[in-house]
């Protein structure tokens, strides 16, 4: 996915200028700034703690409880892929697609993006009857049929068992492959931020520790020469030593 | 069988254990399917009617026997004949056409006034200041206890009935709506903000079906509670229902007509809970329960 090749013309999507976000006594975020270009992929890594939630959250207007300063821009059409897939149990997969979504086409569309995530034919199943990675496949059909222009995702694959979550990866990088939607994915799996992302952006003491542009081309191996490079200078930057026994 | 083979397979010393096949056909076993090993077992078909069939077999061998004296509990065949003769007579119906229509009209409109207060007090802040002290002071007093002063208010007419069996009725309704509204989880509060969603849109899509479930079983509690207040008013001044027919068949120490009423009561109670239970389900079919 060269998706920031092309990215590279024209205003960033997000702009987050000298970001401040406090809880009580502690300060998350201290004078954060982060642009994100169209379409390009970005995976947010960082120890827990180290304000990668409060970035996302500060992002998705979810952060009404916390006090803090700075400028952030952010697109009006933009949607969130959280930990859990958060579906109404009450709804049908297919009203859950197109939940909150005020368009005479909706159901049309709904269908469309169940499609797209291969769960066309269970529109009418309850949610319960999904397995959970299906639930998270709707989730990411709720989030597309909106066609964000920001797509933000907290997380997504981290309740998932490590089979489920390659194919969730695969299906992600399709899905924007052709939505070109801006992402910001926060995640603690080092190996997927480094499959997934354009950039990859390490978290510490409230700032940007790393910045470091992914160049393997995709679909990228895990047992790749430079994966593994990127792998260790990543987990560097978290405070993890990687001894050389470890690269595959 | 599998307490045996667990055994086998756990303790090698045992001689024939340690061949090889002995520790693996065990395991190879076929096992039943379908039962959980700390589950109860399979539901026995009719299970429900079994405990009640029993009963009518002691009853009627007592009644035989002459162990029962039926000035005490007449015998079963001969509760039916009153039962036979009173609908014959036109009485029957006639009382529990009565009853039922107290309990419909005390249970509508307590369903109704216990839900607008739920929904007042569940989704405001000033409605919960202002209702939910009465209703939790209401919900202090047994509603029997308010008897005497709704005679003095409403007479002893169907009004001080009605009004009995609504304030009864509006307690479980308010207290499980109200309960299940404020549960709703703040997770999906989020879910409809990013989602843009605006708030007539949020309460109608999220809270008012989230708290469906609660109000359901506020009905199941709100059903039982009509019919019990049902039997209280009704032997309070009344001239007609079935709590009526049966003071009246007190007076003359006619018991069977007594147990006439008694099962009424109990297939109404049981028919009425039916109903409520049907339109949960129907309207609940999202939910797997660990009933299922």
């Amino acid at each position: 996915m060269a998706s920031h090749l092309g990215g590279l013309s024209g205003a960033p999507v997000v702009r987050v200028e000298s970001l401040v976000r406090r809880f009580g006594p502690r300060t998350i975020l201290d004078g954060l700034s982060l642009d994100i270009e169209r379409g390009e992929f970005v995976a947010l890594l960082g120890r827990s703690g180290s304000g990668k939630s409060t970035l996302l959250r500060a992002r998705a207007d979810l952060d009404d409880k916390v006090s803090g300063s700075g400028r952030l821009e952010t697109p009006d059409k933009k949607s969130v892929v959280f930990q859990d897939a958060r579906l109404l149990p009450w709804k049908r997969v297919l009203e859950n697609v197109v939940f909150g979504l005020d368009l005479p086409e909706a159901a049309e569309r709904g269908r469309v993006a169940l499609e797209e995530v291969g769960l066309s034919g269970r529109e009418n199943a309850w949610p319960v009857e999904l397995s959970g990675g299906e639930q998270q496949r709707v989730a990411l059909a709720r989030s597309l049929v909106r066609d964000p222009e920001l797509l933000l995702a907290d997380e997504p694959f981290g309740a998932l068992d490590a089979l489920t979550r390659l194919r969730m990866h695969d299906l992600l990088r399709q899905l924007c492959a052709r939505h070109q939607p801006a992402v910001l994915l926060v995640t603690h799996d080092v190996d997927e931020a480094v499959t997934l992302a354009d950039r990859v952006l390490v978290l510490d003491n409230g700032g940007i520790a790393a910045d470091i542009a992914i160049d393997i081309p995709t679909p990228r191996d895990h047992g790749d020469r430079r994966f593994g490079e990127i792998r260790s200078q990543l987990l560097r930057h978290l405070g993890v030593e990687t001894k050389p026994v470890l690269p595959v | 069988m599998n307490a045996f083979s667990n055994t086998a397979a756990v303790a090698p010393n045992i001689p024939y254990a340690t061949d090889e096949r002995a520790l693996i056909s065990p395991a190879a076993e076929p096992r039943e399917t379908g039962t959980r090993r700390l589950a109860l077992g399979r539901t026995i078909p009719f299970g429900a009617l079994i405990g009640p069939a029993l009963l009518l077999v002691i009853w009627s061998i007592g009644s035989i026997a002459g162990l029962i004296d039926p000035r005490t509990l007449p015998a079963p065949w001969s509760v039916v004949g009153t039962a036979i003769d009173l609908i014959a007579e036109g009485k029957l119906q006639h009382h529990l056409m009565t009853s039922a229509w107290r309990a419909a009209q005390g249970l509508v409109f307590g369903v109704l006034i216990g839900t607008i207060l739920a929904l007042i007090s569940g989704l405001s802040r000033l409605g919960e200041a202002i209702i939910d002290g009465p209703v939790q002071i209401k919900r202090a007093i047994p509603t029997l206890a308010l008897i005497p002063l709704l005679m003095l208010w409403f007479g002893i007419g169907e009004g001080m009935k009605v009004t009995t069996i609504a304030l009864a009725v509006l307690i479980p309704i308010y207290i499980q709506t109200h309960s299940s509204l404020r549960s709703i989880d703040s997770r999906y509060v989020e879910l409809a903000q990013t989602l843009r969603m605006g708030y007539g849109e949020f309460i109608r899509q999220v809270i008012l079906p989230g708290a469906l479930p609660g109000f359901f079983l506020g009905l199941r509690f709100a059903v039982t509670y009509a019919w019990l207040s049902l039997v209280v008013v009704e032997q309070v001044n009344a001239t007609s229902g079935i709590g009526y027919m049966i003071d009246l068949a007190r007076n003359y120490g006619q018991t069977d007509i007594i147990i006439v009423g008694l099962v009424v009561y109990a297939l109404l109670g049981l028919a009425s809970d039916g109903i409520v239970r049907f339109f949960q389900e129907r309207s609940l079919s999202w939910r797997r329960t660990l009933a299922d």
